[in-house]
């Protein structure tokens, strides 16, 4: 599966755009396959103070939870409302118009290029 | 993984780009494009399902109706021929090994359809329990698939390539006949709240009867469906699970399936569920109703108003049909339809309301 060249990702699955300090983020592909179709979001506030690394909501699909982790440190500038009230983007355009959430960057956590993340995932 | 079964249908689901995962040692398809779409297509229309990793135990031998008599809570040797009936075999302490559906075709002549997990504990049990009788007890499953065809507009789609007539065939009542040239035992019966049916088939017919009916279908709105839907379709239809709501540790009573035991016929089991019965049950299954869209799942305590946790959800999911979550519970006591009692979701208390099982009935 190739993937945007674009961004960074996590081992958590996630995608992180790095722009002008501003940090916006999603799940890749490869997380919506094995969760299956996204019937639930729970994003943090805006105004909250996240953490790299560190759990910071959760994303539901009709067979399981999973935590969405922080990939950096700082406080939450925007949620993506529009995937709230219908988290079936998320599935459609996960790298697009399914984004999550964008952070006003403080630090970093650790970061994987594409080729890195690709390598990750092809390991199963 | 690579010690996992396959069923005769693999290929098929490899190449239809399928999810697959481990389940019950099967390599077995969670959904292909996906579960939601899955789960309204067999509400709508028609989804299609590899259920071959599913147990086909045949009982058979002029003793074979007494020995699932007395292995089974209740009475097959009484269905009359062509007849299937959901029931459960239990242990010497009366908590449930399975869930099963025995099909009586003659009265030499059973077949027990059992889950994947238990496979081989149904297989040892009714092996042991016939001990003595005239009959055999065999398992099939590595010979045969069963294809399940599930949904208002199932039967429509079926009835051009079966050589016998469905709208004689009553719910839970099988038929034999042809299907593509192959012979298929045709039983009116599923998992999904909606008609159906399920045909048990020899595995080297599998492929083509599974392309047929995709093929045949297809305008209809028929889909493949993974188990991923097949879970959500049956908690909606109030079904239990085994390994959820069924475990070693209830007895049919516990989990609303009292009325599937016969206590009057001597059974592995009985003097225990006689013995219970005596005594006020310390367990209850219950429905629930949540309201927004965050399912409170299997795990989730079930605390009542006075904030004491009574029981556990066993099966939770947010209901594709229904929008709203649902789950089914074990409770200490018997609750009322209308009880108010909250869920703990993963530390958050939510509100949720007693309801009757099923919470979905298909429309008549």
């Amino acid at each position: 599966m190739s993937i945007p060249t674009d961004r960074q990702y996590t081992a958590e699955h996630e995608w992180v755009q790095l722009d002008a300090g501003t940090a916006t983020v999603g799940v890749t592909a490869y997380a919506t396959d094995a969760l299956g179709d996204v019937v639930y979001l729970d994003l943090p506030a805006v105004g909250s103070e996240v953490v790299a690394g560190q759990p910071c909501g959760e994303i539901e699909s009709t067979k399981s939870v999973s935590e969405l982790y922080s990939p950096v440190t700082g406080t939450i500038s925007r949620i993506n409302d529009a995937a709230v009230e219908a988290p079936e983007v998320v599935n459609a355009d996960p790298y697009g118009e399914g984004w999550l959430f964008a952070v006003t960057v403080e630090a970093e956590g650790p970061l994987l290029d594409a080729e890195a993340y690709t390598a990750l995932t092809d390991q199963g | 993984m690579s010690e996992d079964l396959s069923t005769p249908l693999h290929g098929e689901h490899v190449a239809a780009g399928a999810t697959l995962t481990s389940f019950a040692g099967w390599q077995m398809p969670l959904r292909y494009a996906g579960d939601l779409a899955e789960h309204h297509a067999v509400r709508t229309a028609a989804g299609l399902f590899d259920l071959s990793h599913m147990a086909q135990i045949e009982v058979n031998g002029p003793e074979a109706g007494a020995a699932l008599d007395r292995s089974l809570v209740s009475i097959p040797s009484q269905l009359a021929d062509g007849r299937a009936r959901y029931t459960v075999i239990v242990a010497e302490d009366g908590g449930i090994i399975d869930d099963l559906i025995v099909y009586r075709f003659a009265a030499d002549e059973y077949l027990v359809i059992a889950n994947a997990a238990n496979r081989h504990t149904v297989l040892d049990a009714l092996t042991f329990r016939s001990g003595g009788l005239q009959c055999s007890v065999v398992d099939r499953t590595p010979h045969r698939a069963l294809i399940a065809i599930q949904g208002p507009r199932a039967a429509e789609i079926l009835a051009p390539h079966l050589d016998v007539d469905l709208d004689a065939l009553r719910y839970y009542a099988s038929v034999n006949g042809t299907v593509d040239g192959v012979p298929t035992l045709v039983a009116r019966t599923g998992y999904t709240g909606e008609d159906g049916f399920e045909l048990a088939v020899p595995a080297n017919g599998a492929v083509g009867i599974w392309r047929l009916l995709l093929g045949a279908g297809e305008s209809a709105g028929l889909v493949p469906a993974g188990l991923a839907a097949r879970d959500t379709l049956r908690l909606e239809a109030g079904m239990p699970l085994y390994g959820n709501e069924l475990t070693r540790d209830t007895t049919p009573d516990e989990v609303g399936l009292g009325r599937v035991v016969k206590l009057d016929h001597e059974f592995v089991g009985r003097d225990a569920l006689v013995a219970r019965a005596q005594s006020p049950s310390s367990r209850h299954l219950i429905g629930l109703v949540g309201s927004g869209r965050r399912a409170a799942r299997a795990g989730s305590a079930v605390i009542d108003g006075d904030g004491t946790q009574i029981g556990a959800i066993t099966s939770g999911v947010l209901s594709p049909t229904l929008g709203h979550p649902i789950a089914i519970a074990l409770v200490g006591a018997p609750a009322e339809v209308g009880a108010r009692l909250e869920a703990d979701v993963r530390g958050t208390r939510q509100p949720m309301t007693v309801v009757e099982l099923p919470f979905y009935r298909r429309p008549a």
